[in-house]
């Protein structure tokens, strides 16, 4: 178990540290596709300016979890949710909320990269903007500091004009997040943002990760359980769409409370 | 195409079934027959507008602006004809994108899966409808109706058959994007509203851009069948070939000419009768080009995924 | 986090509708008129030209002749011309275009000969019908010297329907699967055994639905016809294959040309019967395509 902590430590905690300040509750959260119960009544807090991972084995719900939290899941056909998730105190499941103006708080990364194709970078990060209807020019300082947050300026700052498809996997993938970021959101979802990419993409992404949780709250779904060891602060544990466990990482890692978790966290299966 | 293990079961059957391959040549002639019929129109093509060029120079047909050539004085400047395809062509377009576009984002971004299935079908009775009777419309109704509201619309006009026609490609225009914009994959989509985009403009920025290509294609083999639709012109547009993008006034298309010269009796080996493959030569050439145009777009959108 | 914040309700900012929601609204409604405002013309025109036609459908007009007075006009030839001409043209149509698709699906190799075929096929399915008129006239009314006739107006107009024929008949073969086949050579039969006893009777009901909405659509054609000489006024019914003819959207187009009210309101009266014929041809493809799928399920 060790060995999964000695990269983390190599690197310099930020200042802060992780607050303990909750910034996301879900409250008894259900969700189904169709008649298919994917989430069983999930209760859980996410601290603010933390990383918390979610892990599991394939079809645990987690993805499904995640995209309740920016109310994402209800966009597909069919799809329900009850239950409370509150953000910052407020119930985003209140239904005078619009799920639009959510978005903005809350910002998504996908497990494959989704750049918009038919735009140049620049015109992709300034895209969640103009979606909504403000107009930031050319947005030259915008650009700059969400590429940057997300670790991509010094590559792509001369090229800026290109499509955002020509750019490589991992890159695509930092645009994606510049993207995200460039809104100014207080929570990024990121659904296994690197299961697409190879070791040295992975490797830059954990990186920023752990650099953006000192001004972002984070939750990253991952199956990858070392990812989770080397950049979360809580993890918690899905099982057939119920929370099992969930716990400071290194607690989870180290101690876990329930046999599951043990017999997953050890690979004696998913 | 081709199911697995033939090659050995032929040569194993071959030898003993001659019939077979008799089978096998009749088939192929009927498979050839495709290409014979293509021959066979650009073949005939040719040949007579290579007889009409023996007597009429090009440089009169692509120079002069009157095309008279039924008359005493004979002019043979294609431009008349040409002038009337492209101002019903392009009033039929200005009907069909709009109308069709907007259909097919109700379709694929805005209508339930049912309502899609049962709406998509009916669209399509649009198409089928005899070309004939739309001209009976265009001329019956239709004419009489926009000469209420348009000052010194004539009986024989442009506008009329132009909007009838338009109504006509509509459900090819439709069709086709409505097609190209539900190919566009759902990640793009979700990444918009990710983003906190609203519907509307995931449509418009998102979702429309990246269906561009094959939105183009459906507007390029809208264009064609416009250019080649005839009855309707033959019956509300007159037959009059004038040079000009007025339309309230009568006017004659590629096609309408055609069918006006076949209306009569025109002996072979006649000019007139010439005339008639020439501006087939041209209404060939020009329908090949589009759908040419059509077709490599959408070989794009299949070979690059969208856009 | 405070219970005073939560019984307070969502902020204002997460509650606020986008300034696009008003819009979208109107877009929804906009797009949905695009979509009926055609179909409701269309139904319009139609009623009107119903409502024209309705006086004038009668036993004399279905079996009368054409007359130079609209009222007792007929369209018998037109009818019978239609008729024959319908029969011919599947005819020559069915074998050489079931020919050409079962040569495309069951024998061809994906080489640049089959390619070229098909090519020419999507081709040709986006040549205007005139352009066809125009070889007809030059192959077959003087190439072949069968005049301005039934035969060749008939093969004009399967030369016309074979893409459709012929794309419709290889949708119609693919959907027999390998095993079937496979099981008919395992059986000892040859290529084209297999094919006549074991394919063709399975898609047999697809290949007819193809057919029948290529006749119902090749009813309705007229320039062709115009261009190889079809008549438009006959007052007699053919009696032979190289018998001068006309067809009910020729009838149509000619009194549609002629100034009188009267012939106007034969032409609505010959719509009604032509799109009825549609309708019903049709209807025969529908029911045919249920039979088959029952069939198959």
């Amino acid at each position: 178990m060790n060995a999964f902590f000695s990269t983390a430590r190599n690197r310099e905690q930020p200042d802060a540290g992780p607050s303990l300040r909750e910034k996301l509750r879900s409250e008894e959260l259900k969700a189904w596709f169709g008649d298919a119960i994917a989430l069983k009544g999930i209760s859980l807090s996410i601290p603010e300016k933390a990383v918390t991972a979610i892990i599991g084995p394939s079809g645990c719900g987690k993805s499904t979890f995640v995209r309740c939290l920016n109310r994402m899941h209800e966009v597909v056909p069919g799809a329900r949710v009850e239950g409370r998730v509150h953000l910052d105190g407020t119930d985003i499941y209140d239904p005078r909320v619009n799920p639009v103006r959510l978005r903005r708080r809350v910002g998504m990364v996908f497990q494959k990269a989704n750049p918009f194709p038919t735009m140049s970078i620049r015109e992709n990060v300034l895209a969640g903007l103009r979606l909504q209807g403000i107009r930031p020019g050319r947005g030259g300082e915008l650009v700059e500091r969400a590429l940057t947050q997300a670790a991509l300026w010094n590559e792509v700052k001369d090229v800026l004009d290109r499509s955002g498809s020509s750019l490589s996997g991992g890159q695509q993938q930092r645009l994606c997040i510049a993207r995200a970021l460039a809104l100014e959101p207080e929570v990024l979802l990121m659904d296994e943002p690197a299961s697409a990419l190879d070791p040295i993409a992975t490797q830059k992404i954990e990186e920023l990760v752990y650099e953006l949780k000192a001004s972002f709250t984070i939750v990253i779904v991952t199956h990858n359980m070392q990812q989770a060891a080397r950049i979360s602060d809580r993890t918690a544990f899905f099982m057939l769409g119920t929370l099992i466990e969930i716990g400071d990482t290194k607690d989870v890692f180290m101690n876990p409370k329930e046999k599951m978790t043990e017999d997953y966290i050890t690979g004696r299966f998913g | 195409m081709r199911r697995g293990f033939q090659p050995l079961e032929r040569e194993l059957h071959g030898a003993r079934h001659p019939f077979e391959r008799v089978i096998g040549a009749v088939l192929l002639v009927c498979g050839l027959l495709s290409i014979g019929t293509t021959i066979g129109i650009v073949g005939v093509l040719l040949f007579e507008t290579a007889a009409f060029f023996r007597s009429v120079p090009i440089s009169s047909f692509l120079g002069d602006s009157q095309w008279t050539p039924l008359f005493e004085d004979k002019h043979f400047g294609i431009w008349p004809l040409v002038a009337g395809t492209f101002l019903t062509t392009v009033i039929a377009l200005a009907v069909a994108v709009p109308f069709g576009l907007l259909a097919a984002i109700y379709l694929s971004e805005i209508a339930t899966m049912r309502a899609r299935r049962i709406l998509k079908p009916i669209l399509e009775v649009l198409a089928g409808v005899p070309t004939v009777v739309y001209g009976y419309f265009a001329l019956s109704f239709v004419t009489p109706l926009l000469q209420r509201v348009v000052p010194g619309l004539a009986g024989f006009n442009a506008l009329s058959p132009g909007i009838v026609m338009g109504i006509m490609i509509l459900p090819v225009i439709a069709s086709l994007s409505e097609d190209a914009i539900f190919a566009v994959p759902a990640s793009f989509r979700e990444g918009a509203y990710a983003l906190g985009g609203g519907k509307l403009p995931t449509i418009f920025r998102v979702v429309l851009p990246s269906a561009f290509s094959g939105i183009a294609a459906a507007v390029i083999l809208g264009i064609s069948r416009a250019v080649g639709e005839t009855m309707i012109v033959a019956i509300a547009a007159g037959q009059q070939p004038r040079l000009t993008l007025d339309p309230r006034v009568p006017i004659e298309t590629m096609t309408a000419y055609i069918v006006q010269v076949s209306l009569g009796d025109t002996p072979t080996g006649t000019i007139e009768y010439q005339t008639i493959f020439a501006v087939g030569t041209a209404l060939f050439t020009m329908t090949l080009l589009l759908n040419l145009a059509s077709f490599r777009l959408r070989q794009r959108v299949l070979k690059g995924g969208t856009h | 986090m405070t219970s005073a914040a939560q019984t307070a309700g969502p902020s204002a900012d997460l509650t606020m509708k986008e300034k696009g929601a008003l819009v979208e609204r109107l877009f929804s409604l906009l797009s949905l008129l695009a979509l009926f405002i055609p179909l409701v013309l269309l139904a319009v025109l139609f009623g009107d030209a119903l409502r024209d036609a309705l006086p004038r459908l009668d036993w004399n007009f279905l079996t009368g002749y054409p007359s130079r007075r609209p009222a007792s006009a007929g369209i018998l030839p037109a009818l019978v011309g239609s008729a024959y001409l319908m029969l011919l043209t599947a005819l020559m149509a069915i074998p050489l275009g079931v020919g050409a698709a079962i040569y495309l699906e069951e024998y061809a190799r994906p080489n640049r000969l089959t390619q070229l075929i098909e090519i020419n096929i999507s081709n040709l399915a986006g040549v205007p019908s005139i352009i066809y008129g125009l070889l007809g006239l030059e192959l077959f009314v003087r190439g072949f010297g069968l005049g301005r006739s039934l035969i060749a107006g008939a093969a004009t107009l399967a030369l016309l329907l074979l893409p459709m024929v012929i794309m419709a008949s290889r949708e119609a073969l693919r959907t027999v699967p390998l095993s079937l086949r496979e099981a008919g050579y395992a059986l000892g039969a040859d290529q084209w055994e297999v094919i006549r006893r074991v394919v063709l009777p399975m898609c047999l009901p697809g290949i007819l639905t193809g057919i029948i909405l290529s006749v119902a659509r090749a009813i309705g054609e007229t320039a062709p016809l115009i261009t190889i000489g079809a008549l438009t006024y006959v007052a007699f019914l053919p009696d032979s294959l190289k018998s001068p003819f006309t067809a009910l959207p020729i009838q149509i187009f000619n009194w549609v040309s002629r100034p009188q009210a009267g012939f106007h309101v034969n032409a609505s009266a010959g719509i009604v019967v032509l799109l009825a014929l549609m309708l019903l041809l049709n209807g025969l493809a529908i029911f045919l395509r249920i039979r088959l799928q029952r069939r198959t399920s």
